[in-house]
């Protein structure tokens, strides 16, 4: 998970122009402190989508998957691991 | 249209020198290319340059009064002039011109300081009453024309442009960091707010009087609307044709001039129905000018030539590549004198030019319908919000902003349930007044994040929103949401942005004057009566509008929905992978460090973001426009390199 988080974060940092003064944690809404707009999002979900190999549907666009690094880190996790159960 | 510029010296027995006037004037060329202007005496210098519309002979300024104890300047139109004239003459001033221009010394006679009242026009007054020792400013009720003064221990500066009081040494030019947020949030200053410090700019319908070394300010008009529910209006059809007179009798006025008058052609509604107007007037060929681009997702050429086919206007069409736009926004900026957020002005100024080139001076627009009428899809995204805010679980209704914003290519509705979050924002205060700005706001003031924590600590510790949207007018509580937010953008996006970057600043770059028919007062203070549901009607923008000019148009621009004017952005300042050459150095780490606004790192990332083309939202785009004409205003006024 951890390694998972630290490409979200590298991401994030990196594609919305993030300032480190601004000491954005985990746990932080991107939208509440306005890191993402919501067009934003659909870079979110392509990033997840081409860098973790992960199909997102329709239904799983919501906030509880992509609010935070925490929850896009915990939606991939699980994605990932339910394609690995499929595959097994 | 013109440009003015003038001094109060501290010391009124003094003389204001000749030379310090002519250095003021002669930066304001453009605005004026045909002839110069001075009036001196103790206590007063006054300079314009003339673009000459109306009295070609004898309409130079400045212009005095009988006695020679009133003089004027001023840049802009008074449209009633022939009818205020007949009035004054009547009432025994004697006149010396056939000016517009000369109706404002009679008036001020006349009517004292509430001679503006009178006036139906365009325009940015400087007068000197020299009986009274006072210098009256004065400017229309919308900010179509510009009014910048400065004061120091010298005196009182006032000039149509903020170079002219650099170019006089009144003060040197440093931005605003307040003046800079309020762009990265409003999309332009809201005056008496600019982007530099120490020139503030008269505020739309106010009035400025200098006299024994005090300024005073006051508000002359301001929009107005009715309190909810007690709009008193006739029946539909009654209301209808009554706008249809309004509209052609400010058209009819808007014509008046001395020298050709053209159209602009966007292919909306709007235009086409300025266009049409103009057409019952005139039976010589009327041109009519428009941009064409590359990209379908700007173009709307098909509509543009409906039109002029229709109306058997003389077409002329601009096509306008992104390379164009890419070449001309140092240009641009060095006239508009702020940052800009969008590119759409470069096209219009290059427009201006075409306009020039075929021998027109002035043209008029279809500016300020969307104001007035509620075209804009930020007033039908409030009505959809605040219908969701009734039920904010409601799954359904914020569907319904999906059918908003179908013509953007990645448009930020395209993902139902994230979208959904996003204008979600706030959902629970539909009572807040900047309730349907917000989400706009939110978006454009992210740039703020890439500026550096000293000079960010100039605005605001906190978060910058809250703080800013308190600098914005408040309108009346009583009014209906619809009113509420028309009166926010009227005094925000319209006075701020686009008359001021896609108007006026871009128009005179080429020395052409724009009208704007829709902005007649009489016209708007009539729309400000309507039932909001004329204005909207469930989802139908300027219904009202429609009904009233729809016959005059063919049925597909009279149904069309509101396509807004937009220009190619980022990508024009990339050429085959790599930033144009001036682009490179204006963002280069050096340079962004030197001018000290923003952080080199972050502002690296942004230009790298750009230049893959991955910059495909609305926020980037904004924020590296953002970025990047601040760099070049740093460059042109601050630090000239």
């Amino acid at each position: 998970m951890s390694d998972i988080k630290t490409q979200i974060r590298s991401f994030i940092d990196k594609n919305f122009m993030v300032p480190a003064s601004l000491g954005l944690k985990d746990s932080d809404s991107l939208l509440d402190h306005q890191i993402v707009d919501s067009t934003g999002f659909l870079e979110l979900i392509h990033f997840v989508e081409s860098d973790f190999g992960i199909s997102v549907d329709e239904t799983e666009m919501v906030l509880e998957n992509f609010e935070s690094i925490d929850s896009i880190a915990r939606f991939v996790t699980e994605k990932r691991s339910a394609t690995s159960v499929a595959g097994a | 249209m013109c440009g003015i510029a003038g001094i109060v010296p501290s010391d009124l027995a003094r003389v204001p020198a000749r030379a310090r006037l002519e250095k003021m004037i002669g930066v304001l060329r453009h605005r004026g290319p045909d002839g110069f202007g001075f009036h001196t005496a103790p206590g007063i210098g006054l300079a314009h340059a003339r673009l000459s519309i109306i009295d070609l002979a004898t309409g130079g300024q400045p212009i005095r009064n009988e006695t020679g104890s009133v003089w004027v300047v001023f840049n802009g139109e008074i449209f009633n002039y022939v009818e205020l004239r007949q009035r004054l003459e009547a009432a025994g001033h004697r006149f010396y011109t056939q000016s517009d221009t000369e109706v404002l010394v009679h008036a001020y006679e006349q009517f004292g300081l509430d001679f503006v009242d009178h006036l139906n026009g365009q325009f940015a007054i400087a007068l000197w009453d020299a009986e009274a020792r006072r210098l009256v400013l004065a400017r229309d009720r919308v900010g179509i024309r510009p009014l910048l003064y400065a004061r120091t221990g010298e005196g009182l500066a006032f000039a149509s442009e903020a170079k002219s009081l650099f170019a006089g040494d009144w003060l040197r030019a440093e931005i605003d960091p307040v003046g800079l947020a309020e762009v990265c949030t409003f999309w332009g200053c809201v005056a008496p707010r600019t982007p530099f410090a120490g020139v503030t700019a008269l505020p739309p319908g106010h009035i400025a009087v200098f006299e024994n070394g005090s300024l005073q300010l006051r508000c002359y008009w301001d929009w107005q609307f009715a309190e909810q529910g007690e709009t008193t209006i006739r029946s539909l059809d009654e209301t209808v044709e009554e706008l249809r007179e309004l509209f052609i009798e400010s058209v009819r006025l808007q014509l008046r001039a001395d020298v050709p008058v053209g159209a602009y052609l966007s292919g909306g509604l709007d235009s086409s129905a300025v266009t049409a107007a103009i057409r019952q007037f005139s039976s010589t060929p009327l041109k009519t000018f428009s941009l064409t681009f590359a990209k379908d997702e700007f173009d709307e050429r098909a509509y543009q030539q409906e039109v002029a086919r229709h109306l058997d206007t003389d077409h002329v069409t601009l096509p306008v590549a992104a390379d164009d736009i890419g070449e001309a926004l140092p240009r641009a900026i060095w006239h508009i004198e702020a940052p800009i957020v969008r590119t759409a002005g470069v096209p219009l100024m290059l427009l201006a030019d075409r306009v020039r080139q075929t021998g027109f001076k002035v043209v008029l627009t279809g500016e300020g319908a969307d104001e007035v009428f509620a075209g804009y899809d930020i007033f039908k995204e409030g009505k959809i919000r605040r219908f969701w805010a009734r039920q904010p679980g409601s799954t359904w209704r914020p569907q319904l902003l999906r059918r908003l914003y179908g013509y953007l290519a990645n448009s930020p509705v395209s993902r139902g349930a994230l979208a959904s979050g996003f204008f979600g924002q706030s959902l629970g205060q539909p009572d807040d007044p900047y309730f349907a700005h917000r989400p706009r706001w939110a978006m454009t003031n992210r740039v703020l994040r890439l500026m550096r924590p000293e000079f960010r600590g100039r605005i605001d510790a906190e978060h910058p929103i809250n703080v800013l949207a308190d600098l914005a007018p408040r309108p009346d509580a009583r009014w209906a949401p619809l009113c509420r937010d028309q009166y926010v953008e009227a005094h925000t996006l319209l006075t701020g942005y686009l008359l001021h970057a896609q108007g006026d600043r871009v128009a005179m770059a080429a020395s052409v004057e724009g009208r704007y028919p829709f902005l007649d007062h009489r016209l708007i203070e009539f729309a400000n009566r309507l039932p909001p549901q004329w204005k909207i009607r469930s989802l139908e923008e300027k219904y009202i509008l429609r009904r009233a000019v729809g016959d005059w148009l063919p049925s597909g621009i009279a149904r069309r929905t509101k396509q807004p004017y937009r220009a190619p952005d980022a990508e024009s300042f990339f050429r085959n992978g790599k930033p144009l050459e001036y682009v490179a150095d204006a963002l280069s780490p050096a340079r962004v460090r030197d001018a000290g606004y923003f952080d080199p790192s972050l502002v690296g990332r942004l230009a790298e973001k750009c230049r893959a083309g991955a910059a495909i939202g609305f926020g980037d785009n904004v924020a590296f426009m953002t970025v990047l004409t601040t760099q070049l205003l740093h460059q042109q006024f601050v630090a000239p390199v």
